[in-house]
């Protein structure tokens, strides 16, 4: 199951946040799919996802902003 | 609770205890579930009751018959000066509404006793004991016993105070201080004075070991009490364990109802 998260617009840290709330919500080895800006965003929200241990599978540059694929990982 | 989503001001408000490793919403919503009963809202229940509501604990009750009297501002920092002779479970509800109006407040204006100490202690998950004098403190600690419920201890006197989490079958109050101490021997804050930060340092101790609690993280203070000096800046740690003797807790209590101690401390 992939979901989508279109955080375009939505500052750091409430894109990690929302990020974080929704990898919460789902199991291990679901994939979430977000779009983010360019800037702080794309500068701290991998390195939060990668740090809280879950896998960063693909981020590709999109114009003005990244698409990035997020594997759940860890404790449910 | 789990199945709730959380609104965008409430992603915002709780932000930094979603970040947290071991916190996350997960644990949020673990507070805004939870329920605390805070008996006093005093020098201690205040900025507990401050931070617990910022925290987004859901229910807080308040326990306390006074009013706000002018020489209660010094430290107690949920009244303000225009709540002078207002009930304190009135301005202390504004209070708290004012910071977080995600809290249920319920007050009960009343003061605890044997009648309605067990029926309180049982509405609630935990019970925070901000109390200023032993009567109610033994209802509490022997209440809390009766029902099975966590009381985080807190207690201060002019420059020194202690905090400890007595929980369930690991000890309580009486394990330490079987009864109360004869009527005079103890000054109260009213007649010996306590440095007005002091409640502000041991409520907010109690804060953080309820708050411990309902998230499930770190290690309580159960077993160990802390005292602390403000004039030295000094914390210590004295380990404890249940008394297998105490009247209440231990394996054959002499106490099995509650008792009001109010005649024999001449406090009243």
């Amino acid at each position: 199951m992939k979901k989508f998260m279109d955080l375009r617009g939505t500052c750091c840290p409430y894109n990690w946040v929302k990020v974080k709330l929704e990898l919460e919500e789902v199991d291990n080895g679901d994939q979430l799919e977000v779009l983010l800006d360019d800037g702080e965003p794309i500068r701290n929200v991998p390195r939060s996802v990668t740090q809280e241990g879950h896998a960063l599978l693909k981020v590709t540059p999109e114009g003005e902003h990244f698409r990035l694929l997020i594997e759940k990982r860890g404790e449910k | 609770m789990a199945d709730i989503r959380f609104s965008e001001e409430q992603i915002r408000r709780y932000s930094r205890h979603i970040l947290l490793q071991g916190v996350g919403g997960k644990g949020q919503r673990k507070l805004l579930g939870a329920s605390v009963l805070l008996v006093g809202t005093g020098g201690l229940g205040s900025p507990a009751a401050l931070y617990l509501a910022a925290a987004g604990v859901g229910k807080l009750g308040l326990v306390d018959f006074d009013v706000v009297d002018l020489s209660n501002l010094q430290r107690q920092v949920l009244h303000h000066t225009h709540d002078i002779g207002r009930l304190k479970v009135e301005s202390a509800t504004t209070a708290i509404h004012d910071i977080n109006p995600d809290v249920q407040v319920v007050p009960h204006t009343v003061r605890l006793s044997s009648e309605n100490a067990l029926n309180l202690v049982a509405g609630y998950d935990i019970v925070l004991d901000g109390s200023d004098n032993f009567p109610t403190r033994y209802l509490v600690n022997d209440a809390c016993v009766f029902k099975s419920k966590p009381n985080i201890h807190g207690s201060i006197l002019l420059f020194h105070g202690m905090a400890t989490t007595f929980l369930p079958g690991k000890g309580c109050y009486r394990c330490l201080y079987p009864v109360p101490p004869p009527p005079g021997t103890v000054p109260s804050c009213q007649e010996a004075g306590v440095l007005g930060v002091l409640p502000g340092i041991i409520g907010i101790i109690q804060a953080t070991e309820t708050i411990k609690l309902i998230l499930g993280i770190g290690e309580v203070l159960s077993e160990r009490l802390v005292f602390y000096d403000a004039l030295t800046m000094e914390f210590k740690e004295v380990k404890y364990k249940r008394n297998p003797r105490c009247p209440v807790c231990g394996e054959e209590p002499s106490i099995t109802r509650l008792i009001d101690y109010e005649e024999f401390c001449g406090l009243r």
